[in-house]
C-alpha cells in the first residue's frame, strides 16, 4: 500500500463516519424537497445514473460515500458544473433544483449499495491472464490503448453496464460529448475508423484525433496513423462498433462476476 | 522653415482624425479597418486583391502577438495608418506597429470580481471616431480613449453589473455619436441601445427594447415580464447613412427557455429593429422568432445591400437568423420579401407571407426534453457573416446538422442571478458539423458549403481577390474560394477561434489579422 492510497482509505473512512449523519438530518427536514428532487432525478441523470441510482453508463450513485462528492457543497458543485472530459455534463437546472437533485442523491446513498457477486481478486486474475483485457485496456498507466483506459472505471460504470459491455460490447460503446470544445481536444469514443489511400493502402484503427482535414488513429499494433484528408479515397467511421470480443463465451458466468467485482474496485480518481 | 515644420504637423494631425467622413466613405480607404464591419453596411468585405485565388497559397504568418491574460478571445481590430487597435481579455487595449506587432501603449482597468456574464468574458472590438477610441467593459462601462497614448478621456457607467449587465459589443461610432448595446439575456434585464455623444458622453438617447407602459407592443408581455424579458443587444448592427437609419439585432426573451410566464409575441425581442440614430426612434421592426423559447438571438449583423426581389430593384437588408432562416426585408420599410431555411431545422414549417414562422406542434421545451434542430448555437449566431458585392454571394458560418435536447424549468427572477428558465443538453455520439455556406443574396438559395469538422465559433470575411476567410473548429485559420468554396489556403492557428476576421494594408502590403486563444496572428505574403 502506497502512502497515498493508505491516506485515501483514511480519508474514506473519515466521510463514512462522519457524512451520513449529516444528510440524513438535512433529508428529513425536507421531505417535500425530496420528492421533487427525485422527479428531477428520473428526467435529468437516471438516463446515465439508473433510476435508482444503480449505475448504468455513469457511475451508481446509490454508495454511502461518493468519492467525487464527498460533501453536499461538492456535490452540488458537480451537478452544477459537470466533471471536464467525461460525460457528465453541466446542468443549467437553477441552484434550488440542484439542491434538491443532491438531497435525493443522499438518500440513496441510505438504500443497501447494489450487491455485486464475484470475487475481486479472482476477476483480477482473470483480467491479467486468460481475459488478455489488458491488450487493449491500461490500468494505471499499463495496458494498451485501442480501449478505455480503466484505471478508475468503477467511478464511471455501474456494475450492470460493466457486465453487458463483457457479453455485448457494441451494446453501449463510448458516445462523443463535449460539441462546445474549450479547444482543438482529443475525441474519447474509440471510434473504429477504416481508410483507403491513394496509392490503394487499407488501413484502420482507433480514432486518436480528427479535424477538417485530418484524421489521427491508432492500428492494432499500437502504431500511429496520420492522414491528410486529401490522401484518401475513402473513409469510413464504423459508428456503434466495438473491437471488443464478447466474452460471453470465453468466459463462465462466474468468471464474468468475478471480472466485474474486480472492474468496480478501480476507484482511483487520480 | 519653422511655419512649414508646424504646417506638416497639423497636416499630420488632420490625417490621423478618423472623421465620420472617412468611415462613411471606408471603400475608398481600403488600407484601413475602421469600423466593426469594415464599413457601415455590415459587409466584412475588403477590396484588397494583392492575396488573390492565385497567391494565397503563399501566405504565411508576419507576426504574432500574445495577450497576457487566459482566456478566448474575440476581438474584431481597428487599424489606422498601420496601427492595430486591439482588445484583450479583461480590460486592455493594445495599440499595436502594424509592421513588428510591437505594442506602442497598453490601457488596462481593473475588473470587478463579482462581475455577471453567461459565457465567459468576450470583448468584439473598438469603435473609432476622430482621435478617440470607445471601449465597452464588462463591467457596463463605456470609455473613451485617447488613440495617440490610450490615456481615458471620459468614462461613464451605462448600467448596472450587479443585475447581470456586461458589454462584449463592439460599439459603432457615427456623426458625433457612439452606439453601444448591453448583454445579459441570461440575466433577466430589460434591454436597450444607448447613444453617448462622442466628445463627452453624455446619454443622447436610451432605446428600451421592450417597451414600457403605454407604448405600443406593452400588450405582447404577460403581467410584469416585461421587466425581466431580455431582449439584449450585443452585437454591432448596420448604418445607410441615405436613409439615417441605424440597423440593429436584439437578443432572446428572457427566461430563455420557459415561456410560460411571459405569454404573447415578447416585443421586441429576436427583432431587426431600424432606428432614426438622432433621435433613438424606432421606424420599424421585424420579429424573426415570436414568443422565442429556444435562445435563438437575432442580434447578428445584417447587411445592407442593394438587389433585385420579384424584378423591382429594393434597397435591401439579409440575415441569416440563429432561428436557422435566412431573411430578405425591404431596408426602407422593413417589409418581409423572401425567407429560406438554410441548414436543417424541425421546428417550423415554413414562414408565412408576412415572414412569421409556422411553428410545429411538440416543438417547445418540456420538462423531460424536446429535440429540436437547431442546436444552441443555432443556424449562426455572432460570428460575422461577409457580403462580397464581386460575388454577390452572402456568407455566413453555419451550424448544420446540430440539434439538442431543450428542458424548461421553473425559474423566480432573483436579480443578478442567471435567468434562464431551463437548459439543453447534447444528444450523446452527435459530433455536430459546421459549414461556410455561400447564399444568393436575393434568395437564400446555397450556392456552395464548405463543411468543417466541428461547430465553429468563428466568423467570415471575404476580399476582392477572390476569396472567403474563415476558421474551422479545430483552430485552422483558412482561405476559400470565394465562387467554388474549394479550400486554397489553411494555418493551424494551435488553439479554437473565437474571432472575426480583418484585412488591411501596412506598408502598402496587405494583411489578414485574426485572433486565436489568447493570441493574434498576422498574416501576409513576402
Amino acid at each position: 500500500m502506497t502512502p497515498r492510497n493508505y491516506f485515501q482509505i483514511v480519508l474514506l473512512l473519515l466521510g463514512v463516519l462522519l457524512f451520513p449523519q449529516t444528510q440524513r438530518a438535512s433529508s428529513a427536514n425536507q421531505p417535500a424537497q425530496g420528492a421533487q428532487g427525485e422527479r428531477l432525478f428520473q428526467s435529468q441523470c437516471a438516463g446515465c445514473h439508473g433510476p435508482k441510482g444503480e449505475g448504468g453508463s455513469g457511475p451508481t450513485l446509490a454508495a454511502p460515500l461518493l468519492t467525487r462528492a464527498t460533501t453536499e457543497e461538492s456535490l452540488i458543485k458537480i451537478i452544477a458544473e459537470g466533471i471536464p472530459g467525461t460525460e457528465m455534463p453541466r446542468s443549467r437546472l437553477d441552484r434550488e433544483q440542484i439542491k434538491q437533485i443532491a438531497a435525493f442523491v443522499r438518500q440513496l446513498g441510505q438504500l443497501p449499495p447494489e450487491r455485486v457477486p464475484g470475487d475481486a481478486a479472482r476477476g483480477k486474475q482473470i483480467y491479467e491472464t486468460k481475459g488478455f483485457c489488458a491488450q487493449c485496456h491500461a490500468i494505471n498507466g499499463r495496458g494498451g490503448a485501442l480501449g478505455p483506459d480503466l484505471t478508475a472505471i468503477g467511478l464511471r460504470r455501474g456494475a450492470r453496464h460493466l457486465r453487458t459491455s463483457l457479453t455485448d460490447p457494441e451494446a453501449d460503446v463510448p458516445k462523443s460529448f463535449g460539441v462546445f470544445r474549450a479547444d482543438a481536444s482529443i475525441p474519447e469514443n474509440f471510434l473504429q475508423v477504416r481508410v483507403v489511400t491513394n496509392d490503394g493502402q487499407r488501413l484502420g484503427g482507433v480514432r486518436v484525433n480528427e479535424d477538417t482535414f485530418s484524421i489521427q488513429f491508432r492500428d492494432a499494433a499500437g502504431r500511429i496513423h496520420s492522414f491528410f484528408k486529401s490522401d484518401l479515397t475513402e473513409l469510413h467511421k464504423d459508428w456503434g462498433k466495438s473491437q471488443m470480443p464478447s466474452y460471453r463465451d470465453l468466459l463462465s458466468n462466474e468468471e464474468l462476476d468475478d471480472v466485474v467485482a474486480y472492474l468496480i474496485t478501480l476507484r482511483d480518481a487520480k | 522653415m519653422k511655419k512649414i515644420i508646424f504646417l506638416l504637423l497639423l497636416t499630420q494631425t488632420a490625417l490621423a482624425q478618423v472623421t465620420y467622413e472617412r468611415i462613411l466613405r471606408a471603400e475608398n480607404e481600403p488600407a484601413n479597418w475602421l469600423t466593426y464591419s469594415g464599413n457601415y453596411q455590415g459587409h466584412r468585405f475588403s477590396p484588397l486583391k494583392q492575396i488573390n485565388t492565385a497567391n494565397v497559397a503563399a501566405l504565411k504568418p508576419v507576426w504574432m502577438y500574445q495577450m497576457r491574460d487566459p482566456g478566448k478571445v474575440a476581438t474584431s481590430p481597428i487599424v489606422v495608418d498601420g496601427i492595430l487597435y486591439v482588445t484583450e481579455k479583461p480590460h486592455v487595449v493594445t495599440a499595436l506597429d502594424g509592421k513588428t506587432g510591437r505594442p506602442l501603449w497598453s490601457y488596462r482597468r481593473p475588473v470587478p470580481p463579482d462581475i455577471r456574464g453567461c459565457c465567459g468574458q468576450p470583448n468584439r472590438g473598438l469603435a473609432i471616431l476622430d482621435d478617440t477610441l470607445f471601449l465597452g467593459t464588462m463591467d457596463s462601462r463605456l470609455v473613451a480613449l485617447d488613440m495617440r497614448t490610450g490615456k481615458p478621456r471620459w468614462e461613464v457607467t451605462i448600467a448596472d453589473y450587479k443585475l447581470g449587465h456586461s458589454i462584449t459589443v463592439a460599439p459603432l461610432a457615427l456623426k458625433d455619436k457612439v452606439i453601444v448595446g448591453i448583454a445579459g439575456g441570461e440575466f433577466g434585464i430589460r434591454g436597450f441601445l444607448d447613444a453617448y455623444d462622442a466628445k463627452t458622453g453624455k446619454l443622447c438617447w436610451r432605446l428600451w427594447t421592450i417597451p414600457g407602459p403605454g407604448e405600443p407592443g406593452r400588450e405582447t408581455w404577460e403581467g410584469d415580464s416585461w421587466k425581466t424579458g431580455g431582449a439584449p443587444t450585443w452585437v454591432t448592427g448596420a448604418y445607410d447613412p441615405e436613409l439615417n437609419l441605424l440597423y440593429w439585432g436584439t437578443g432572446n426573451p428572457g427566461p430563455d427557455w420557459n415561456g410560460d410566464d411571459r405569454e404573447g409575441d415578447n416585443l421586441y425581442s429576436d427583432c431587426l429593429l431600424a432606428i432614426d440614430p438622432d433621435t433613438g426612434k424606432l421606424k420599424w421592426h421585424f420579429q424573426f422568432t415570436p414568443h422565442d423559447v429556444h435562445d435563438w438571438d437575432a442580434n447578428q449583423t445584417p447587411a445592407l445591400i442593394d438587389g433585385t426581389v420579384d424584378g423591382r430593384p429594393r434597397k435591401l437588408v439579409v440575415t441569416a437568423n440563429r432561428n436557422g432562416f435566412y431573411y430578405v426585408l425591404d431596408r426602407v420599410t422593413g417589409e418581409f420579401l423572401r425567407g429560406a431555411p438554410f441548414i436543417k431545422q424541425t421546428w417550423a414549417k415554413g414562414l408565412d407571407a408576412k415572414g412569421r414562422p409556422i411553428r410545429l406542434p411538440d416543438t417547445f421545451p418540456t420538462t423531460d426534453g424536446t429535440v429540436v434542430y437547431p442546436g444552441i448555437g443555432g443556424g449562426t449566431n455572432w460570428q460575422s457573416p461577409s457580403w462580397s458585392p464581386p460575388t454577390r454571394l452572402f456568407y455566413v458560418m453555419a451550424h448544420d446538422g446540430q440539434r439538442q435536447t431543450y428542458f424548461k424549468n421553473k425559474e423566480e427572477y432573483r436579480p443578478g442571478e442567471l435567468f434562464e428558465g431551463g437548459g439543453f443538453r447534447n444528444l450523446p455520439g452527435d459530433e455536430p458539423p459546421g459549414a461556410v455556406k455561400a447564399l444568393e443574396a436575393e434568395t437564400g438559395k446555397v450556392r456552395w458549403e464548405f463543411k468543417t469538422h466541428s461547430y465553429v465559433s468563428a466568423g467570415l470575411l471575404s476580399t476582392a481577390g477572390g476569396l472567403v476567410f474563415g476558421s474551422s473548429g479545430e483552430g485552422h485559420f483558412l482561405a476559400l474560394d470565394a465562387e467554388s468554396g474549394k479550400p486554397l489556403w489553411r494555418f493551424q492557428t494551435g488553439a479554437r477561434i473565437s474571432a472575426n476576421p480583418i484585412s488591411y494594408l501596412v506598408d502598402g502590403k496587405q494583411q489578414v489579422a485574426i485572433a486565436s486563444g489568447q493570441t493574434l496572428l498576422v498574416f501576409g505574403i513576402d
